[in-house]
Parts: structure tokens; sequence; C-alpha cells
């Protein structure tokens, strides 16, 4: 078998006709992805006794002709910012290095029960920010495609190791593009579902109104699986949604002929030039399939990076409080006094991106600048949302692209915060607005980089987002 | 907006983090940096735009609570397991009161 190239559907069949088993599949897929972790920094830490007693149980129960689940014998990666019942769980951070968690998280949980099998924690920029991986307190991940670039952030443990074929699918986490971007920096599909779609219970929390978890994989079919398997309501999480989780597989497939999609303009200024290439190729492609293509303008996009670094620094600050050498995380050998553990322990253990995020977010919050700042934004991110309201009463989805450019070299933005910020353009407003978006892959630049395409539908519409990114794949040229 | 270092000190107070020398510097350029970009939001008029706290937090979907039952939790065992100093069943800190 070529474990690289596998799908769910192809493991599903091979598990059926005994061509292997779930166990030789998982060992399979160890000793490739052991190898490849060389490489690319991709895995934090392998979880092979908990993964080998998952496959044991799907082939038990394919043995014993009962239904092994959506999910049988699939090798997963869960980025290292969802916990994973006793196995190690650092978010990237030195402050969690040795933090074991005594609970799963429920989406590892739900695709556990699927038949998953979990072989790693994938590395990512710490407690999920950054937008290029380089600020994981474990070294930078390498990008699988072009190994001196990065696999963007910040889940790019998450996005390198389905892009490399070490895992079928992953999970990830997106606050502000942190599933898409690097999708299409290693040109795999990653999903943002609706805010509210998958429950975040045992999701470390970053930015609690913009978190999200969702998928990665290499084709849409695969993304809508793992999707399907973890969605759905949680009376852990006061959040998640009560909404029915459709059935994407059948939606998937109906043909796009009627539908609208809508071009904001303003995302397509000061985007490298065969990216906008790219990106009008795909247009194209939807619309010999018979889509209407309709020009839209979202007049508050140019907003976006500013509201969203103010709400999502706010959050930070007050969510990576609990962090203080008490409960679960290192404590500074100079803590002399309960003060000065917190202060210390704190110090010590964030690196340099979390602090600054932290201060910020202290600053934005703090006696005086609140209303300028904080509240400004939340009433910005009202009208960013207003935008997508309006446009969705035209257009069934929006389209647009990922990343203004592709994957950038290693240390290239690292030491201007501001520039790594501006990055995130395009993936933003989909976040603070709280709808569903995914990154489908749509082409190369010259240099043999991956382009991603950015699909955009209303609140709970995955299904339509889901046909339109599979149609779009059985079809681009 | 031009942050001070004694600004940045004030900060990392509120937020309880101890900062070198260096960080002070580094950040006071960086926040001051990021802070004057943010000033862009005053072009807008929100004036009468409602503050969004929650995405779809009036949407039923979303306003559904759980029954307030009791429910097993972590063991205190498990819940201690992580921490960097515990002992008799408790987390342990460094002596807050003095006799």
């Amino acid at each position: 078998m070529n474990i690289s190239a596998l799908t769910i559907q192809q493991i599903r069949e091979g598990l059926a006709q005994k061509r292997f088993s779930a166990i030789e599949l998982t060992q399979e897929a160890f000793a490739f992805a052991k190898a490849e972790n060389a490489k690319t920094n991709a895995y934090l830490t392998f979880s092979d006794d908990r993964a080998l007693a998952s496959a044991a149980i799907v082939d038990a129960k394919l043995a014993a002709g009962e239904d092994p689940g959506a999910l049988a014998g699939v090798p997963v990666g869960v980025k290292d910012v969802i916990v994973t019942k006793g196995v190690r769980t650092t978010c990237g951070s030195k402050i969690l290095e040795t933090y074991v968690p005594p609970y799963n998280a429920t989406a590892v949980e739900r695709l556990e029960a699927a038949g998953g099998v979990i072989i790693g924690k994938t590395n990512c920029d710490e407690f999920a920010m950054g937008s290029s991986n380089e600020n994981s307190a474990f070294g930078p991940v390498r990008n699988p495609v072009a190994l001196d670039r990065v696999p963007g952030g910040s889940s790019g443990g998450s996005a390198a190791i389905v892009a490399q074929g070490t895992a079928v699918v992953s999970l990830g986490s997106d606050t502000g593009g942190s599933i898409r971007q690097p999708a299409s920096f290693c040109g795999c599909v990653g999903v943002t579902p609706t805010y509210g779609r998958v429950s975040r219970y045992g999701l470390v929390a970053f930015a609690s109104s913009l978190d999200h978890i969702g998928p990665f994989a290499r084709n849409v079919s695969d993304a809508a699986t793992l999707l399907r398997a973890i969605a759905g309501r949680d009376t852990r999480d006061a959040t998640s949604a009560a909404h029915p989780v459709q059935d994407y597989a059948v939606s998937m497939q109906q043909p796009l002929k009627g539908l609208k999609v809508g071009i904001p303009k303003e995302y397509f200024n000061g985007l490298a030039s065969d990216t906008g290439d790219n990106i009008h190729n795909g247009i194209e492609t939807l619309r010999k399939q018979g889509v209407e293509v309709i020009d839209i303008s979202m007049p508050h996009t140019d907003y976006a990076i500013e509201a969203y670094y103010i709400i999502c620094t706010a959050e930070v600050s007050a969510n990576l409080s609990r962090f203080d050498g008490v409960r679960y995380t290192r404590r500074s050998e100079r803590s002399d006094s309960l003060i000065n553990m917190y202060r210390r322990s704190r110090g010590e253990g964030f690196g340099a991106e979390a602090k600054r995020r932290i201060m910020l977010g202290a600053y934005v919050l703090s006696h005086g600048y609140y209303d300028a700042y904080y509240l400004k934004a939340q009433r910005v991110r009202s009208l960013i949302t207003r935008d997508f309201a309006q446009a969705f009463e035209k257009v069934d989805a929006i389209i647009a692209p990922v990343s203004p450019f592709p994957a950038f070299k290693l240390g290239e933005k690292v030491d201007d915060p501001l520039q790594m910020y501006l990055s995130d353009i395009y993936t933003i407003t989909g976040s603070l607005s709280g709808v569903p978006c995914m990154s489908v892959p749509c082409g190369a630049t010259k240099d043999g980089l991956p382009v991603g395409m950015q699909i955009l539908t209303k609140h709970f519409a995955e299904d339509t987002m889901f046909r339109i990114a599979h149609q779009y794949e059985l079809n681009r040229i | 907006m031009k942050l001070t270092d004694e600004q940045v000190r004030y900060v990392a107070g509120l937020a309880n983090l101890t900062l070198t020398d260096g960080e002070v510097h580094r950040y006071a350029h960086d926040l001051s940096d990021i802070l004057s970009h943010m000033d862009k939001l005053n072009e807008l008029d929100t004036t009468g735009v409602e503050p969004m706290t929650q995405v779809l937090y009036d949407a039923e979907e979303t306003a559904t609570l759980r029954a307030d039952e009791v429910v097993p939790s972590l063991s205190n065992a498990d819940a201690l397991a992580n921490a960097p100093v515990s002992g008799g069943g408790y987390f342990k800190v460094p002596k807050v009161i003095e006799r």
C-alpha cells in the first residue's frame, strides 16, 4: 500500500477486503511518520500504545462483523492544543512541556469512537498564536513541499503531516486563519466550520469568541467525513450548536448549476500576481460548471485585522491567566513569594509572541482604554458580520484567496510581528463573523508553491461549501 | 500611540509577567507600532452599532443550556497529577500569610 496517498474510502475497502489489518496499517504509518519527521518536525509526540489499542478495537469489530465506524483504521494527527488523555499536550509551549491531560477533548473522543487511530500530536505555534509555526517552543515545522519554507500557522504540523502523507487526515484549530492558511501553504484541504459546529471542550482556549476545531485532508470528501464525525452538540461546551449535522457526502454530489458566488473586490488588492492568476482560474472553473459569478463589495474588510488583533489579544490575556505555576504549568525555581511565583513562572514559561499578545490584550482592556479599543473593535466586528449577511442575501457563497502570497521562507517575517499579522488579512473576516470557510488547493505558483482558494458560506451551510469544493476538485484542470 | 518603558512595566504588572529590560524595550517598540496601526478603526463611525461579543449569541441553536445535574468529575489524584508541588490532597504554593 502507498500510505502517503491513501484516502478514507481506500482504507475502508482495504480493511473490508482484508488486504491489510488496522494494526498493519498503523504500524506502517508509524514507520513512515517517524522517518519523515526528521525532515519536517511536524509531530511533537507519537502515541504508539494508544494508536495500536485503537487499531486492535477496529480489527476486533471487523472480525466480529460489526461496523467499525466512519473513520475505521484511519491514521489521524491531532494538533497539540487539543487535549488527549494520557498523551502529553504541550500547546507548543515550554510552560506545558510536561503536561499530561487527565481527560480527552470531545473531538478526540468522537473521532476515536468512529474508529480513527491517533498516531501523534502535531507541532504548532505556541498556544496557536502565529502564522508560520515559527513560534513553537519546540522548533519550527518545515513545509514538506519546500523544506526551506514555513508550512503556515498556527496548525503547521497538522497541515504538513497530511501534505507529506504521514497521516490521512488531522485536526487543527483556527482562530484567525490557522487551518486555512497552512492548508493553502502545504497544498491540502483545510476546513474552519461554523462557530459552534464542533465542540471546543478540551481545546486549550486562546480566544474563546473566535476559536474553532476543524479538519485537514488531502481531498474534500475526507475532510467532510472527519467533520461529520466530530460535529454536533456537546453539553460540555455551552457554545456548541444544536443545529443538525448534514450528510455532506450526499449533498456534495449535486452539480453546481444554479448556484451564485460572490467575488468581493476588497479581497483582490495587494495579491501576489501568480496567486491572483490561480484564483481567477479557479473562478473560471466554477463558471464552467454553471455557477453564476457576481462582483460584490464587503466594505469593512479593510478594518478586520485591527479589530481582530484587539479582540483576540484581549481574550488571550484573560485565557492565559490560568497558566500560573500552580495547577498544571511549570513553576519557576525562583518562586520565593506567591506573586513572584506567578510572575516568574509566566515570564520564564511563555515565549515572545505569547507575551506580546498577553501584553497587548492587558493594555487594550486596561482602565481608560477599554472603550477606545475593545468596545470599538467589537462594534467593528458587528459591521464586518453585517457585510457577510448582506452578501449572502445575494449569493450562496463567497470565493476569495486564502493568503495574499504563498509559503514564505523560514525567518523571512519572524522579526516583524506587524507584517506577520497583516498576512492574515483574507482569513480573519470569516473568523470574526463565524461563518464556515475552507481552503481548497487551487494550482501552484511558477515556483511550484501551492495556492489555496477560499470558499465561505452562511452559518451552518457547510453542505453548500463542501458541494462547491468537491465539484471544483473534480473539475479543476 | 507611543508607549514608554514605564507603561510597559505597568502593563506587565497587570498581566503578572516578569520581563527582562531587553523585553521591555522590545515590547515598547512592538506595541507602539501595533497600536498605531489599530488607530485606523477610528476612521469608522460606529455610533449606534451594537458591540458583537459572541457569534450567533441570540440564535436558537446556541442558546441551549444543559440541565444542572451532578456528574462524575476528575478525581483528586487526577486533578493534582500535573501540579508542580502538591501534598495532602492540595495544590501547594509559597506561604501567603505571615504570622
